[in-house]
């Protein structure tokens, strides 16, 4: 793990979960990248939601 | 003309995936409204206004269920983008699985894909934003948050972690940073330099960042924490951080602060890290009274140019001076006349519609000095916060990157549809003198906003008749963006916008006119 300050001298590899475009932004800087096809834990769903968060809590 | 419903259940995209699929349907012959977006409130009231959803139909819609809407002509039309919409999302399944050793399901598999990754974006809904952020953490990452609702109890515990593990936790609702040269989020392209910049406000950052640059000077590193980190209730986390990393940092020779005035627990704190650090540093907090109580290396400044202006001069090694404007004096006069001469009885009022929530506000503190205080979603008091904000009152200015207009949408700098319905709207409205518009450029953000908004000027002034409208503008950006600052600039000026160097010019040339009517 880096400290900011070992970040400041450090290549960025990024992970991009979300907005596509802030991806391709990476690529475009030469900055290596890896998206994530996110989608919504449990579908979505507000009472698996639930459950799943009691069973890892 | 027949309009067309389906709803997907369950099926999430982003706001940005998806405006782009809306906008490949409305370009179907025959098509006339057409829209895809996920179920939230907003979007539903959205589809109901334009008539592509039925109200009885949206109660049984949930924000995780994919609405599609089309109006059309003929049956023709709406099977032909429906066959541009499936085209869409197989192009979409294609690409997912294109380009396989840079895309991950899962946070764990992303890490092992890259390899020690030491940096990530997130930028998904706030409900589950804080998690992920989470895990970026645990795996050693530091994060720019983009997203915003995210809970403040989320926000205090994503930055105690940070804090104890000395990790970057720019967010939530930081759109904007710049780390070795690499734009992240909402950012410019701009000279690497000496001057670091740490930013409680995202197009603020962005403002500074890009004013350095057309003033020579450069960026070593700038950094976000989100606006709520600098109020009493999470106490500074991240700012204070971030600035004892750029004291750390050698390359930083200045340092520079911009936000909107911190708690007083927390401006303290901030001073107290600032004072006598042996480097020169410039502090804008936006609307503060007076000047901080500061050490001798200290330099406040009222306004995004001058504090950008002055981290140049103290880089280069010069005293600090103050900018007005940096067109000659008779030229703004000039274009002042010229707007108000074309203006009617009854044309007083200004509508301000803004991308860039920091660029908004420094504007109303320009405006009060000179005309009053303006009603707002955002407004510098309570009793000046507009009811409906679907509706100008008087004097007004819009922040339209605030959570009531990106709820299911993408952020106004990415997505021009609201802020030009909105353009036409005032336009419509008789007492409306000036329009003061941002144009944000930079990664991640539209790749024509000036193009877009000098259309709507256009299809505004149709709409104005008669009466002359005066528009005013700055254009946030560079010539290093892949939009090209002086590109943009120009379509404006072609559409009759009058265009300044800052926003803050913008907004003073604004409040001339405003004052001469």
């Amino acid at each position: 793990m880096l400290t900011v300050n070992e970040l400041f001298h450090s290549q960025l590899k990024v992970v991009n979960v979300g907005l596509e475009s802030f991806y391709e932004a990476m690529l475009d800087q030469n900055t290596p990248a890896c998206h994530i096809d996110w989608k919504p834990p449990a579908g979505g769903d507000p009472r698996l939601l639930e459950i799943l968060a009691k069973l890892s809590r | 003309m027949i309009s067309y419903n389906e709803i997907r259940q369950n099926a999430y995209y982003d706001s940005v995936t998806l405006m782009l699929f809306s906008s490949r349907l409305s370009e179907v012959p025959g098509v006339s409204e057409a829209a895809v977006m996920m179920g939230t409130d907003h979007n539903k009231s959205l589809m109901i206004n334009s008539g592509i959803l039925k109200s009885g139909d949206a109660a049984k819609i949930t924000p995780n269920d994919l609405v599609i809407g089309i109006l059309a002509e003929d049956q023709q039309a709406v099977d032909a983008a429906l066959v541009a919409l499936a085209e869409q999302f197989e192009n979409k399944r294609q690409s997912a699985s294109g380009d396989e050793h840079l895309r991950a399901r899962t946070m764990d598999s992303a890490v092992k894909k890259l390899g020690d990754p030491n940096f990530a974006i997130v930028s998904l809904p706030g409900k589950y934003a804080g998690a992920e952020a989470m895990k970026a953490m645990e795996n050693g990452m530091h994060v720019l948050l983009f997203s915003d609702n995210v809970p403040l109890e989320k926000e205090n515990e994503l930055k105690d972690y940070a804090v104890e593990h000395n990790l970057l936790m720019m967010g939530p609702d930081c759109g904007t940073a710049i780390i070795n040269g690499v734009a992240l989020g909402f950012a410019n392209v701009v000279r690497q330099g000496n001057i670091g910049v740490v930013a409680a406000a995202g197009t603020g950052l962005q403002e500074v960042t890009v004013v350095i640059d057309r003033l020579g000077g450069g960026i070593s590193q700038a950094l976000g924490t989100g606006g709520r980190d600098v109020k009493e209730a999470v106490g500074g986390k991240m700012m204070l951080l971030a600035l004892e990393a750029l004291k750390n940092d050698p390359r930083s020779e200045v340092i520079g602060i911009v936000s909107k005035p911190p708690a007083k627990s927390v401006m303290e704190k901030i001073i107290a890290s600032l004072k006598d650090c042996g480097k020169p540093v410039v502090a804008c907090f936006l609307g503060a009274d007076g000047e901080p109580a500061g050490g001798e290396n200290i330099v406040s400044a009222s306004t995004l140019e001058d504090a950008a202006a002055f981290m140049v001069d103290l880089a280069q090694g010069r005293p600090v001076h103050r900018t007005e404007f940096t067109v000659p004096a008779e030229q703004v006069d000039a274009m002042v006349a010229e707007a108000v001469s074309g203006l009617r009885p009854g044309q007083k009022y200004i509508r301000g519609l803004y991308s860039g929530g920091t660029l908004c506000y420094e504007a109303m503190l320009l405006l009060r000095d000179a005309v009053g205080e303006v009603n707002s979603n955002i407004a510098l008091r309570e009793e000046f916060m507009l009811k409906n904000v679907e509706k100008s009152v008087g004097n007004t200015l819009l922040d339209m990157g605030d959570d009531y207009f990106t709820d299911g949408m993408p952020h106004p700098m990415i997505d021009v549809r609201l802020r030009v319905e909105r353009i036409k709207r005032e336009a419509a409205d008789p007492g409306t003198a000036v329009i003061l518009l941002d144009c944000v450029l930079g990664y991640g953000c539209h790749a024509d906003p000036a193009g877009a908004l000098a259309q709507a000027v256009a299809e505004a002034r149709a709409i104005a008749g008669e009466r002359e409208i005066a528009f005013v503008a700055s254009v946030c950006g560079t010539d290093g963006d892949f939009q090209r600052r002086s590109e943009q600039e120009k379509k404006l000026r072609e559409a009759g916008v009058i265009v300044m160097p800052s926003n803050a010019q913008a907004a003073r040339v604004a409040a001339r006119i405003l004052a001469a009517i």
